[in-house]
């Protein structure tokens, strides 16, 4: 006993020192994050004064609404108003969201639980299209889309962002958990396989979807890329690309505190999105790993 | 068939009419390709066959309007011996790719390892880890430049000259010396997270009583509980993590155009993408932009195997 103790102690005291570095390490980390997001706030809520006052100050002083009503009124006069663009992002976005779940649910489902002929090469083709990025495909895409007639349009921006292998692949990993007897039960029953899928399925494998639902929400809220590419005409311009132009781009400072407020508005909900949702994802990032 | 009607003359107690060998497998499989269908028809369309679709315009001098000519490998040789601009992208993006990429990967996993040890506050402390990774770099990109506006306004040179480290302030997102510098913070800033949930998750889904037997074998140290436990369970996690941190280390542009205008000053800020977009969508030479394409998924390809390689599980 006593010679466990002091083997006990001896190991202890080196992690403590490693114990604060790492806290410090951490901290600083921390800071690091969160200093831009405080910053961003603090300047979308700062009046007029407080913005081009010299020394330059962080945290605002006297929070005001007005850069959110500018932002509303004085460039709704303007050919394009802000709501637009709130309009065009939710939309695309959520259409985007629904179908990516509906198509890679039913696909995962159909791969794991009917295993069809191919099913083992589908997978293969998936794993391998985790990795590389979207742009290597958006040539011959851009030719799909100017094709179907599709260019400037919202269907350019859902179209070819629904079938995901990213989400197909978090939903089939989670798909492999559900039990074969609850469905095979409902098979006896003489339910239908549609019925099946969504009666029995898709409630089951809810964390798994939500959490598509949640990724695929930030991704395609955030993508700015397939707009630049797609989009031509001012109105039809999601949240990330309009911000571009209402800014002005790279070294222009113009309206800082209505352009505060909208990097606000535009970045705020996926944050809340993720927060409400926190829960289901941690559920089903457990079952993501890549066994090769 | 003859084979299938003698059957059907035997098996007659059984009522049961035999079915040819296509009809069963039709039965078999049609329910699961009904399922995979939709996705399949957009998957191929808008991911697998452009992966061909590209290699095979990478050959050709294609430009949306003329029919293509074949050339060879005629756009791999410009693009390699003659494209300067694009010897520039190709360093940057390495550059940045080995920053960004172990720098967020091995922060991501320090900060979930850190968060799963903690006992309290965990859902706190990951938000605000997590939570850069929930914005979009075009819209942040408004905040970098005031923090890293070229007057004395700009949060840092003020800082910095508060500090007394410099006396002039040093315009960051105009001199082609310090862009890349601070692209890579923003782009650091923006990756810590790519890994940060399946990492968080994989760590909380360790069965404690393996380090309870690590104990019994003399693990009681949390970095030998890492090193010999934690880590080799988490095989498969780390890959995933792994291959998302090489493919979006790989695609920096949004930020990069963003922070430093498009083009940028001397092609400090320009990446395999941004050459990418260049040629394919404000020039429309769409063959040689194929082979900027086909490089960028060599590399990732190539680099997502090597990972492959080294995180294999053995079961």
């Amino acid at each position: 006993m006593k010679i466990k103790k002091e083997k006990g102690q001896r190991v202890k005291k080196p992690f403590r020192i490693s114990k604060i570095i790492l806290y410090i390490l951490v901290g600083l980390l921390l800071v690091f994050c969160a200093f831009p997001l405080v910053a961003l706030i603090c300047r979308a809520f700062m009046p007029l004064d407080e913005l081009y006052r010299f020394p330059p100050q962080i945290l605002v002083h006297h929070p005001t609404l007005d850069n959110f009503k500018d932002l509303l009124t004085s460039l709704s006069s303007s050919t394009v108003p802000f709501t637009r663009y709130i309009f065009n992002s939710l939309w695309v976005t959520i259409v985007t969201v629904f179908l990516t779940v509906v198509v890679c649910s039913m696909g995962a489902y159909g791969l794991v639980k009917h295993k069809p002929f191919g099913a083992a090469t589908i997978f293969t083709i998936v794993v391998a299209a985790l990795s590389f990025s979207a742009h290597v495909t958006k040539i011959p895409n851009y030719m799909v889309v100017s094709g179907l007639g599709l260019i400037d349009s919202y269907g350019a921006l859902i179209i070819p962002s629904i079938a995901t292998a990213y989400n197909f692949f978090l939903i089939k990993q989670f798909c492999e958990q559900l039990p074969d007897s609850l469905l095979e039960a409902a098979r006896i029953d003489g339910a239908k396989e549609l019925r099946i899928f969504w009666t029995i399925a898709m409630p089951l494998l809810k964390s798994a979807w939500s959490t598509t639902a949640v990724l695929s929400f930030i991704s395609n809220w955030n993508d700015s890329f397939s707009p630049l590419v797609y989009i031509q005409s001012q109105a039809m311009k999601t949240l990330p690309l309009a911000l571009q132009t209402m800014s002005g781009g790279a070294g222009v400072v113009s309206r800082s505190g209505t352009v505060g407020a909208a990097t606000l508005l535009t970045t705020a909900p996926t944050i809340i999105v993720y927060m409400v949702m926190k829960g289901r994802v941690m559920e089903t990032m457990t079952y993501s790993g890549i066994k090769s | 068939m003859s084979n299938a009607k003698q059957t059907t003359g035997v098996s007659q107690v059984y009522e049961k009419p035999v079915e040819s060998k296509a009809h069963r497998f039709w039965r078999e499989n049609k329910a699961g390709w009904g399922f995979l269908l939709p996705f399949m028809i957009l998957f191929l369309v808008f991911t697998v066959l452009p992966v061909f679709v590209a290699m095979g315009l990478s050959f050709t001098d294609y430009n949306m309007i003329q029919t293509p000519n074949f050339t060879g490998l005629t756009n791999y040789r410009l693009l390699l011996l003659e494209d300067d601009v694009f010897i520039i992208a190709l360093q940057n993006t390495l550059l940045f790719s080995c920053i960004i990429g172990p720098a967020g990967y091995i922060m991501s996993f320090v900060m979930a390892w850190f968060i799963s040890l903690c006992k309290r506050g965990r859902g706190a402390l990951a938000l605000a880890f997590y939570a850069p990774s929930l914005t979009s770099g075009t819209a942040m990109s408004v905040i970098w430049l005031v923090i890293f506006s070229g007057d004395r306004y700009g949060y840092l040179n003020h800082f910095l000259i508060e500090l007394g480290l410099i006396s002039d302030p040093i315009l960051w997102c105009k001199d082609s010396n310090y862009i890349l510098l601070v692209i890579v913070v923003i782009s650091a800033w923006m990756s810590m997270g790519t890994g940060f949930l399946v990492f968080l998750a994989g760590l909380q889904n360790v069965d404690p009583e393996l380090y309870e037997a690590g104990k019994v074998d003399g693990i009681h140290n949390p970095l030998q509980q890492l090193w010999y436990i934690t880590l080799p369970l988490m095989k498969p996690q780390l890959l995933f993590g792994a291959i998302n941190s090489i493919v979006n280390s790989l695609a920096v542009f949004d930020v990069a155009t963003a922070v430093a205008g498009f083009p940028s000053p001397n092609y400090a800020a320009h990446t395999i993408v941004a050459h990418l977009y260049d040629y394919a969508f404000t020039r429309f030479q769409m063959g040689y932009a194929s082979a900027v394409a086909m490089f960028l998924f060599l590399l990732s390809f190539g680099l997502s195997r090597i990972c492959m390689r080294i995180f294999r599980s053995d079961d």
